[in-house]
């Protein structure tokens, strides 16, 4: 029987791991990345993609999540995903950016060449 | 078939659903309980099973209850409590209760003990807006007006003003079975349950 308090704060992180997707690949705030996500409509399944830059990642376990923008016509959209959410379907990472913060929200007042990120070639 | 369980708060926590839907989950030790006493129509007027729940050393158990604990067995419970059942004669005294006579979908009602919160003002106890935080004003956090002057002459009955709030009994009803781990003795409920971790809960089968 558990009966302490640290026994059962390990049962809880025992639960949250088994919700967290390992097939993901290691991508950084900056990055440039394409969310394949699954959309029903009615009894149908199909995949969009959503290709933007990863302006910041939240940390966490069943709650981690990570926003990606990307300007669509001229108009800035952003999309928060929950990280371990089975409607990712996969990421794939396109290009990685070199930044120094680790929320870059600071690409949403920049327009055309400004907001361009420079390439990371060496992580 | 026995009708309820007791229970440990275990805690809170999120998962998704297959449509990745993100619920609330509060994850429950259930059990094991054993059966420590069977009340029947002929004895005792109504149907129902004693259960005993948690671990106790016997030298802080009292003798009169230890010896009704060691009919049921050599374990001391730290919990007892009484759930109705449909057919008592299913039932052995020392028989153990496990997470199996629940089934995943199933809707549960729980009841607990809600954390305490002490002397309370009305926006926490009652929910009451409150004042203006600003623009001159000096009524915040304040109930305001209690009631009329001359004629009642007196604070009606049921005003809801400041008291003690919380450390009450409640029951949330039709909360749904997400997963049962009869290995761990766990249940994961869509919700939340009242008290804090640890608190001891009575889980039973739907009422309504």
């Amino acid at each position: 029987m558990k009966k302490f308090l640290g026994d059962i704060m390990q049962t809880i992180q025992e639960i949250e791991k088994e919700q967290v997707r390992l097939d993901h690949p290691e991508f950084f705030p900056g990055d440039t990345v394409t969310v394949y996500v699954k959309i029903r409509e009615g009894e149908k399944e199909r995949i969009q993609a959503f290709q933007g830059v990863v302006i910041s990642k939240k940390k966490g376990t069943t709650n981690a999540s990570f926003t990606v923008r990307k300007v669509s016509y001229g108009v800035g959209v952003e999309r928060i995903f929950p990280l371990n959410s089975p409607i990712i379907d996969r990421v794939e990472v396109n290009t990685q950016g070199r930044v120094r913060r680790s929320k870059i929200y600071y690409l949403r007042k920049l327009r055309g060449k400004a907001a361009r990120i420079k390439e990371h070639r060496f992580r | 078939m026995c009708k309820g369980m007791i229970g440990k708060k275990v805690g809170t926590t999120g998962l998704f659903t297959p449509n990745g839907e993100y619920v609330p989950v509060t994850v429950v030790q259930l059990g094991p309980c054993v059966v420590t006493q069977i009340k029947t129509v002929p004895a005792e007027g109504y149907n129902a099973l004693q259960l005993g729940f948690g671990s106790k050393k016997e030298k802080r158990v009292n003798k009169p209850r230890a010896g009704h604990f060691r009919k049921a067995g050599d374990q001391m419970f730290e919990f007892l409590r009484e759930f109705g059942v449909d057919n008592p004669d299913e039932y052995k005294i020392g028989q153990s209760i496990t997470t199996d006579i629940f089934k995943v979908g199933e809707l549960v009602d729980v009841t607990g003990t809600s954390k305490g919160r002490g002397f309370a003002g009305v926006i926490k106890r009652h929910g009451f807006h409150g004042g203006k935080k600003t623009h001159g004003s000096h009524s915040h956090r304040i109930p305001g007006s209690i009631g009329c002057s001359a004629w009642p002459a007196k604070v009606i009955k049921g005003k809801k003003l400041p008291g003690r709030f919380g450390n009450a009994t409640k029951t949330i009803q039709n909360l749904e079975i997400l997963d049962i781990r009869p290995e761990e003795n766990l249940i994961l409920l869509k919700g939340v349950v009242p008290g804090a971790k640890t608190g001891l809960l009575k889980i039973k089968k739907k009422k309504f």
